[in-house]
C-alpha cells in the first residue's frame, strides 16, 4: 500500500494522519510533508500512527529528525500509537523512550 | 528443499518487492502467521541497509535475496559494499538515539540493527562469498 497523509488542526497542533507503508521509498514523501508544516510555522505536530501497516528504521529516522527539528525550534512532537506491533518496534529501537506516544490524538493533544 | 533467489538493482522502489516476496515464500514455507510482520520487517531492513550502502558507494551491482527452508527458513541478503563486513552494524544506546549531531543516515542505521537484533533470534552477518561486500542471514523455525 502507498503511503497516505491526511493534515488537519487540533487546537495548536497540525495532526498529521499517516497510513499504508512507510519505508525508505515513501519515507522522503513523509519527510518532505512533515518539514514543509514546520516551515510553514507550525511549532506543534502530532503524527497519528494509526493507519500505519508498515514502519521501518527509515520511516523512524525521518520522525526523529522532525522532532529534532521541532524541539531545537521550541515546538513539541507526539506520536499516536496503540496497535502492539508498532508500540513493538519503538520499544525494541529504545525509541519509546525519545517519543511521546498517546493512544488517541485526543491524548496527544489534551483535548 | 526450495529455493528463491531475487536480485534487484539498489533502488528503494524494489525493497517493497523483496519483502513482499520474502513473506510469501515464508508463507508458504510454513513461518509462523504470527512472525510473518517481522519476516517482512527483518527483510526490509537487511535490503534498505544494501540498498543504502550501494549507493553510498555508487555500486551499480544489484542486491541479492536468497530464501530456502530447509528445515527452517533462512534467508540470506547480500551486498557487494568494499566494507569490512557489517562494520556499519551496531546498536545505538537510548541517549544518542536523540542527539542532536546524530545524522539521519547513522540514526536510521543503528535503529535499522536494532530492528534486525530484536526480530532474528537466529542472526549472523558475515563477509560475502568472494570478500567483498556483508551477508546478513536471518533464520525463522517453521511450524511443521
Amino acid at each position: 500500500m502507498e503511503l497516505s497523509l491526511a493534515t488537519r488542526t487540533v487546537g495548536e497542533f497540525a495532526v498529521v494522519v499517516v497510513g499504508g507503508e512507510v519505508d525508505v521509498y515513501t519515507a522522503p514523501q513523509l519527510r518532505e510533508n512533515l518539514f514543509e508544516l514546520i516551515d510553514a510555522g507550525v511549532e506543534h505536530v502530532v503524527v497519528d500512527l494509526g493507519r500505519v501497516d508498515f514502519l521501518d528504521s527509515t520511516g523512524l529516522g525521518v520522525l526523529v529528525g522532525v522532532l529534532k527539528r521541532l524541539r531545537t525550534a521550541g515546538g513539541s512532537f507526539a506520536l499516536v500509537c496503540d496497535r502492539e506491533p508498532l508500540l513493538k518496534i519503538f520499544r525494541i529501537t529504545a525509541l519509546d523512550q525519545v517519543f511521546p506516544l498517546y493512544p488517541t490524538v485526543d491524548a496527544a493533544t489534551g483535548v | 528443499m526450495a529455493v528463491v533467489r531475487l536480485s534487484f538493482s539498489p533502488a528503494p522502489v524494489h525493497v517493497r518487492t523483496a519483502r513482499l516476496v520474502g513473506v510469501a515464500v515464508a508463507r508458504r514455507a510454513g513461518v509462523r502467521q504470527g512472525l510473518l510482520d517481522e519476516v517482512r520487517l527483518a527483510i526490509g531492513e537487511a535490503c534498505t541497509r544494501a540498498v543504502a550502502l550501494h549507493q553510498q558507494h555508487n555500486l551499480s551491482d544489484p542486491v541479492r535475496v536468497e530464501m530456502s527452508d530447509d528445515g527452517t527458513y533462512a534467508v540470506r541478503v547480500v551486498d557487494r559494499a568494499p566494507i569490512e563486513a557489517g562494520a556499519d552494524l551496531a546498536a545505538l544506546p537510548p541517549y544518542e538515539l536523540a542527539r542532536e549531531q546524530l545524522s539521519e543516515d547513522v540514526l536510521t542505521t543503528g535503529v535499522g540493527f536494532a530492528l534486525l537484533a530484536g526480530f532474528v533470534d537466529d542472526l549472523l552477518v558475515r563477509p560475502a562469498d568472494g570478500g567483498i561486500g556483508t551477508e546478513v542471514q536471518m533464520v525463522w523455525p517453521l511450524e511443521h
